[in-house]
């Protein structure tokens, strides 16, 4: 017994020197605990001298014992844990059998470090909702993502409700795990307290809990089984509302906690920014689709025995309307059995010069009763856009289409525009000898109307500068042409109307690459081979 | 059951060839009929792929053996586009499998296999928003946004498209909608699809139509272009695009001197020579883009197939892929590529040198 206490106090401290060091130290020799300070009593209270470790230490520390007892070769671990309430490192000091250890306490630094780690996780979680949200301007992809985000960080299942006008709700339902859905719902949003203030946006109010006896059964999903806790969270957009989210979880999954409330609400506003921004773009490529409607350029296929095919690309990639246009008009002139084929360039592109081929078009349009004398429809069109201000000019082919017994005879007028080409069956290239003055330049204008007849399978190709003017080519710089396209078409006898607009098309376009071009128009009229019902 | 398939196959293949034989007289009314008896019996499906979809394959494989010239190849393809109509019901059907976008990528101007690939989602249930021909990306983009929907399709047939169409799919996912692509450009196995992140992969329009039943996985956001092609760090790809027209006039002014011949043909023949130049920059393009010099490699050899077959000299082909090599001495990647594809050329079997 005297050897053993020789042994144990002699390398490190004796007696009651322990008593003095700040930290809690316990020294274990031979299995037993042979020393415990003031200070390492009052974190294991239970500790005596020569008492078993097993009876006094939890286990992380009796492990890390064992470790540094079992393995005397290596340098002892130090090991971390609780005690009680308090986190402690074990630091340990070996010597002979014998282990002391110091026990450092780390509590504020761990919960520092958990707290760290929670906010990192919540930092990345909000991180990924952003890209994700943002990615898509979709409003219901953008709601359906929302809901899918908001079940998998923040709830056993989550609606997301967007405002209507109308009284069908759009409405995404999503449950942890699963897919989000996506319906209308027709249901009184005051069934569910929060929700109408919500969807206006106004007053604006907090999360609000609901006690889930209130809650009607159209906000819980099919097959969620019984609700514990639900709360309702306006969702705030760009200045508008962008509608609610809806956060269920299930009975005994517990109430959301201070943090995951105000962690929801930085989801819902992120959420409710994407959304908006979706809503809103949404509205305005309603409008813009609306507006551009009538100024895309249109053709029909084939109209009392002609067939007709246009094509059309505008000088940006981001556009679909521009300069050019083209219009294709049955039923023309005093008895209305012709047709009326339009295709021209005003000056300018994107959208202000399409704004103005709109009101040329317009003015075409109600101008087809007289479509048997193009030089007075001219005259007329002249006088209207000789009205605007600021001056804009524009160019123009008419070209009167009339099926007949030998095929198609054609009435062509140039204005300012290059003259048509037409395409004969043995291959000859033949340019149209009309000649006129552009339009909304002068006073008064000059136009000779040419007559072309074509025979079954031949075509007439009407185009823009866009097509002959465009430079590239292999060595680059080099301008497209009127040759070139003259070579082209003497490859495309017998050609379907719409293939000889796609050969010039496809042509014009491999030439500039991905250089800068202007818009580019072709508009075909073409006498069919045969009759095909 | 064995029996009646092998039916259906002859039939196709009987329909399919008076197809051809319409398509290529110009006869669009014999080929409404031939492709209305065709949906009789082989339902509208079959006589979509099977007639149609083999004879445009077939239009495909004439032209690449310069057995059919483009404006031929554009009449053919006009008309089966037409007789298209004649076999798809025009009533409105639900489409309640799901939406789906279908363009071609941009610059690419065989529409053909991509309405093929839209009628038979139709026909399928899908609710299908076709774009048709060369459709450039931010068209795509602002109709993925505008529409919502489930899957966007490409179709591709010409590989030089390929980097476009890594731009398209890429902006596509980051659009937050899956890509599958299709068509000849992105390899009969479709190893070009993977290594641009494409999120599908079909061989023809029935297996796009079978991989799409299943929905794809939304794509994961934040993934860039470059992430798939870390080679594209030398820049020799943008290099060699960027200066394809410095590229060919050099080497054209190159071949004139060394075959003063040349510069006695007639402006058409020069033409075709300096376009074939092009062509050959923009594969060395596209194979510097995917890392990949067999793609370059079987264009050389193909091409020396059409320039025998027009009775252009081989040699003229080996002194061009000479001269490129000579113009980009600083361009590693490219010199690599243009000397393999020589190795190969020197052991064709009929190389005539």
């Amino acid at each position: 017994m005297a050897q053993r206490e020789r042994v144990t106090s002699a390398p490190v401290l004796a007696g009651s020197r322990w008593d003095v060091v700040p930290v809690p130290v316990v020294v274990v020799d031979d299995g037993l605990v042979r020393a415990v300070n003031p200070a390492a009593r009052s974190v294991l209270p239970a500790a005596q001298p020569d008492g078993a470790p097993a009876t006094v230490a939890p286990e992380w520390l009796r492990s890390a014992q064992e470790r540094a007892a079992g393995s005397p070769d290596r340098p002892a671990e130090a090991a971390g844990g609780w005690l009680g309430q308090r986190s402690f490192v074990a630091h340990p000091v070996r010597e002979g059998g014998s282990v002391t250890w110091f026990l450092v306490e780390d509590t504020d630094a761990r919960r520092a470090n958990a707290a760290l780690e929670a906010e990192r996780r919540r930092a990345s979680v909000l991180a990924e909702v952003s890209s994700v949200l943002q990615a898509s301007l979709n409003p219901q992809r953008c709601r359906e993502t929302a809901a899918e985000l908001a079940a998998r960080h923040l709830a056993d299942a989550a609606l997301v409700i967007a405002p209507s006008p109308r009284r069908r709700l759009p409405m995404t339902v999503c449950v942890r795990g699963g897919a989000p859905r996506s319906l209308h719902v027709e249901v009184d949003p005051e069934e569910l307290p929060g929700l109408p203030e919500a969807l206006r946006g106004f007053p604006p109010v907090p999360s609000r809990w609901v006690d889930p006896a209130a809650v009607p059964s159209w906000a819980v999903p099919e097959a969620f089984g019984e609700l514990g806790s639900l709360v309702v969270t306006p969702l705030p957009g760009h200045g508008v509302p962008a509608g609610a989210l809806v956060l269920l979880r299930g009975a005994g999954h517990g109430v959301f906690s201070d943090e995951e409330d105000a962690f929801a609400r930085i989801f819902a506003a992120r959420a409710g920014a994407a959304m908006s921004a979706a809503r809103l773009l949404a509205e305005q490529s309603q409008i813009t689709d609306t507006l551009m409607r009538d100024l895309l350029p249109s053709a029909p296929r084939r109209i009392a025995g002609v067939e007709f095919a246009g094509g059309f690309r505008a000088a940006e990639d981001t556009e679909h309307i521009g300069g050019d246009f083209y219009d294709v008009h049955p039923g023309a002139g005093p008895h209305g059995d012709e047709s009326l084929a339009v295709l021209g360039d005003v000056c300018g592109k994107g959208l202000s010069a399409a704004v103005l081929t709109g009101k040329i078009r317009n003015t075409v349009h109600a101008l087809l009763p007289m479509a048997d004398d193009h030089e007075r429809m001219l005259r007329v069109l002249n006088g209207a856009l000789n009205t605007l201000s600021p001056k804009r000019f524009a160019t123009l082919v008419l070209a009167s289409a009339r099926r007949t017994a030998g095929g198609v005879r054609l009435r062509l007028t140039c204005a300012g525009h290059l003259p048509p080409l037409v395409l004969r069956l043995d291959g000859r290239v033949e340019e149209c000898r009309s000649r006129g003055t552009l339009v909304g330049a002068l006073p008064e204008i000059e136009a000779v109307t040419d007559t072309v007849l074509l025979a079954p399978g031949e075509t007439c190709v009407l185009f823009t500068d866009g097509i002959v003017e465009c430079r590239g080519g292999p060595m680059g710089g080099e301008q497209f042409g009127e040759d070139r396209l003259r070579q082209a078409l003497a490859g495309c006898t017998g050609m379907p109307a719409e293939a000889v607009v796609e050969r010039v098309q496809m042509l014009a376009s491999d030439w500039v690459g991905r250089g800068l071009h202007d818009d580019m128009a072709v508009l075909v009229v073409a006498a069919p081979r045969e009759p095909v019902t | 059951m064995k029996a009646a398939l092998g039916n259906a196959r002859t039939e196709a293949e009987r329909h399919a060839g008076a197809l051809w034989d319409a398509v290529r007289a110009g006869d669009e009314h014999t080929a409404h009929q031939v492709v209305a008896r065709a949906a009789r019996l082989l339902g509208a499906e079959g006589a979509l792929l099977d007639v149609v979809g083999a004879v445009q394959r077939r239009v495909g494989r004439e032209w690449a053996a310069n057995r059919l010239s483009v404006p031929e190849e554009h009449a053919a393809t006009a008309i089966n586009d037409r007789v298209i109509a004649s076999v798809v019901p025009r009533e409105r059907r639900s489409a309640d499998r799901g939406r789906v976008t279908v363009a071609c990528v941009d610059g690419e101007w065989h529409a053909l296999p991509a309405r093929l690939l839209a009628e038979v989602l139709t026909l399928r249930g899908f609710g299908v928003d076709y774009l048709g021909a060369q459709v450039p990306a931010p068209h795509l983009v602002a109709h993925l946004h505008r529409t919502g929907p489930d899957a966007a399709a490409l179709s591709g047939s010409i590989a030089t498209r390929l980097p476009a169409a890594h731009a398209t799919i890429t902006a596509c996912q980051a659009a937050g909608v899956p890509v599958i692509v299709g068509g000849a450009a992105f390899g009969p196995d479709g190893r070009y699809a993977r290594l641009l992140g494409a999120d599908g992969w079909a061989p023809d329009a029935r297996a796009a139509a079978d991989v799409l039943s299943e929905p794809l996985a939304r794509p994961r956001p934040g993934r860039q272009a470059v992430d798939d092609l870390p080679h594209l760090a030398d820049h020799e790809h943008a290099r060699v695009s960027r200066s394809s027209p410095q590229l060919v006039s050099a080497v054209y002014a190159g071949l004139e001197e060394r075959l003063p011949v040349l510069r006695e043909l007639p402006d058409l023949q020069r033409r075709h020579t300096a376009e074939d130049l092009a062509h050959i920059v923009g594969f060395l393009a596209t194979a510097l883009y995917l890392d990949d010099g067999e793609l370059f490699t079987g264009f050389v050899a193909w091409t020396a197939e059409i320039l025998t077959a027009r009775g252009v000299p081989a040699g003229w082909l080996r002194l061009g892929l000479e001269l490129l090599r000579g113009e980009m001495p600083d361009l590693p990647r490219s010199c690599r590529i243009v000397g393999e594809a020589i190795w190969h050329l020197d052991r064709r079997p009929s190389a005539d040198m």
